[in-house]
């Protein structure tokens, strides 16, 4: 792939709901290139189509029409498995609510996504060195994510995230749920992989979460303004 | 291997609703129990009869035309075979063994006891072809008589032991083999003498039944289609047995039993899965947004589908693994009470119901579990991330 090229590529994407009482459009014609090592925080009021934004970009959800390139590649002509597996590779996913598995323990959180890839179980230590860069202690490793603070777990979902090496990381409100000093530390931590090369790409509402990011998008009504 | 994870996820969901699993489980392990336990009970009551009843399968039996009431318009009812009669069956017979048999009652004296036991009159040479000897010798001159096993036993009987048949005196010149219930003659209550005996003490030269033992088995139907037709040409003068399709007809009826038992368990193994079907729904709705994440960070619809089934494998497996082993145990207790011998039990026609029923139950839980777990792999993922 050309480096110049965009790592993702939105061209006039709509999203359009068909409801009983009519049709919702989502989003509205949107054309955006992202490249690789940008920071943008997309910014809108609830309903603004901005999470319908950041779910077309991480493959869960497709374009009703329009083109969108994820990493190059047309998303219009891939099946479900590749959608998947273009999740598990291209992208890491930071939401509000940390949303860690409760059954597993927190290694086993971080690992999950690095044995779907790879087929095997981590014995190259990856997972203990994540958390460690992260921040999160190692005894702190093989408990479950309940018994963790907020901070903590967006730690590990951070972690988890990162483990497959993605180029992309999407955060959706990754401040939302923590208090404003431990939200702080976690936006230092974005900036750092942002910094070490990783796209990020993030919804916010909060314009002191916003300020890290090098470019902001306004939505409204499914367009940007 | 990445299976090992889904395996995980399933074991942990078991264990962490350990109540509600391990009521699904019960429910798989009455169900493999009855369905194991019923047809163990069914294939050895087959077993029992069919070794009562062994040995006779062999032959055709002809009886004297009887059932035809006297009235007027019949001519004659005929109660004995006669020799001339003898002549055109073993005729009929073409080189199978035609053995003819006296057969009445009589009181039987031993020692201080008197019992009324079946008499059967047979030649010296046939006695060898139908019977079996477990001790002693074989029919040798007049005075001897060869004693059932049954009978033997219960009037401890040896050979040499002296007893009166009426009002002559025998040896007993050897014991028999049990026989079990026959079709033809049921010797293990009653005594053999020489045909040359019973003649002169009953007075009877005519015989009360003819036994076609049959060398090929499939010559079974022809022999006893030649014997009919030859015999009975204008008027019904003997009936004609043919023991194989007696025996295959009580076989029969007992195998059909024994699959309607079978069925019945099969109706609980049903409720077991209606209840399998019922804990991976709740697990797959409890789950929906554990469900949303997974897929949303890469997991394919196959892993989450296999994540479930695993689920439901392992209750079907637990449940199976524990149903064999009280279907093993009541069978044993069952059998033990309605055959008085567990040695069916052993039998591989028997204990093959054991597997039949694991793999029944856990069929029935796979099976159960293949909608809830089809549900949760085709849920939208963003719907179920959103899910609280």
């Amino acid at each position: 792939m050309n480096p110049k090229s965009p790592v993702i590529k939105l061209e006039d994407v709509r999203k359009i709901y068909k409801l009983p009482f009519g049709e919702v459009r989502a989003l509205d014609g949107i054309t955006l290139d992202i490249h690789q090592g940008d920071f943008i925080a997309i910014m809108g009021p609830s309903g603004s189509g901005k999470s319908t934004l950041l779910n077309m970009v991480g493959s869960l959800d497709v374009p009703t029409c329009g083109e969108l390139y994820i990493d190059g590649v047309n998303v219009k002509n891939l099946t479900d498995d590749e959608l998947t597996d273009l999740r598990r590779d291209t992208i890491g996913f930071i939401f509000q609510q940390f949303n860690l598995i409760p059954l597993l323990t927190v290694k086993e959180n971080v690992e999950y996504p690095y044995i779907l890839k790879y087929r095997h179980s981590d014995k190259e230590g990856r997972c203990e060195e994540l958390l460690d860069k992260v921040g999160l202690t190692n005894n702190l490793i093989h408990h479950k994510p309940t018994e963790l603070s907020g901070g903590q777990q967006q730690r590990v979902a951070i972690a988890r995230a990162l483990v497959n090496d993605p180029k992309i990381l999407l955060c959706d409100e990754p401040t939302g749920n923590l208090d404003s000093k431990t939200g702080k530390q976690v936006m230092e931590l974005l900036n750092d992989l942002n910094k070490a090369g990783k796209t990020v790409i993030m919804v916010t509402h909060d314009s002191n979460t916003a300020e890290y990011a090098h470019q902001k998008i306004r939505i409204e009504d499914g367009v940007i303004i | 291997m990445s299976s090992a994870i889904f395996f995980e996820f399933a074991k942990r969901s078991i264990k962490l609703h350990w109540l509600r699993s391990l009521l699904a489980v019960i429910g798989i392990v009455i169900g493999v129990s009855a369905i194991a336990a019923m047809g163990m009970l069914g294939n050895s009551l087959v077993l029992s009869v069919s070794e009562s009843l062994s040995d006779v399968g062999d032959s055709v039996v002809v009886y004297p035309h009887g059932g035809v009431q006297q009235g007027p318009g019949t001519t004659s009812v005929k109660e004995y075979i006669t020799e001339r009669d003898l002549k055109d069956i073993k005729r009929a017979a073409g080189s199978n063994d035609v053995i003819p048999v006296h057969s009445t009652a009589d009181r039987v004296f031993i020692g201080n006891d008197d019992t009324i036991s079946s008499i059967y009159g047979l030649y010296e040479d046939d006695t060898e072809i139908l019977l079996e000897l477990a001790d002693g010798q074989w029919l040798r001159g007049s005075s001897g008589a060869l004693a059932g096993s049954k009978v033997a036993d219960d009037y401890d009987l040896t050979v040499g032991s002296r007893i009166k048949i009426g009002e002559e005196s025998f040896r007993i010149a050897g014991i028999l083999e049990e026989r079990g219930m026959g079709f033809d003659i049921s010797p293990d209550n009653g005594f053999i003498i020489s045909e040359k005996t019973f003649s002169s003490i009953y007075d009877q030269d005519d015989f009360n039944l003819v036994i076609v033992k049959v060398r090929n088995l499939e010559d079974i139907e022809t022999v006893k289609e030649n014997i009919d037709k030859k015999m009975n040409k204008r008027d019904d003068v003997v009936d004609v047995f043919d023991t194989k399709a007696i025996l295959e007809v009580i076989l029969e009826t007992f195998g059909r039993i024994s699959t309607f038992t079978t069925a019945i368990g099969g109706i609980s193994l049903i409720v077991a899965g209606v209840s399998i079907f019922n804990v991976q729904m709740m697990s797959v709705t409890e789950r929906i947004k554990e469900i949303g994440i997974i897929r949303s960070i890469g997991t394919r619809r196959r892993e989450v589908m296999k994540t479930f089934l695993y689920e439901a494998l392992i209750l079907g497996l637990l449940g199976s693994g524990i149903g064999a082993l009280f279907s093993f145990a009541g069978g044993y207790l069952t059998i033990l009470i309605m055959l008085q011998d567990t040695s069916y039990l052993f039998d591989p026609g028997t204990l093959i119901f054991i597997p039949f029923g694991m793999a029944f139950g856990t069929a029935t839980s796979l099976i159960s579990g293949l909608y809830p777990a089809w549900k949760a792999a085709n849920l939208n993922p963003i719907e179920a991330l959103r899910f609280e």
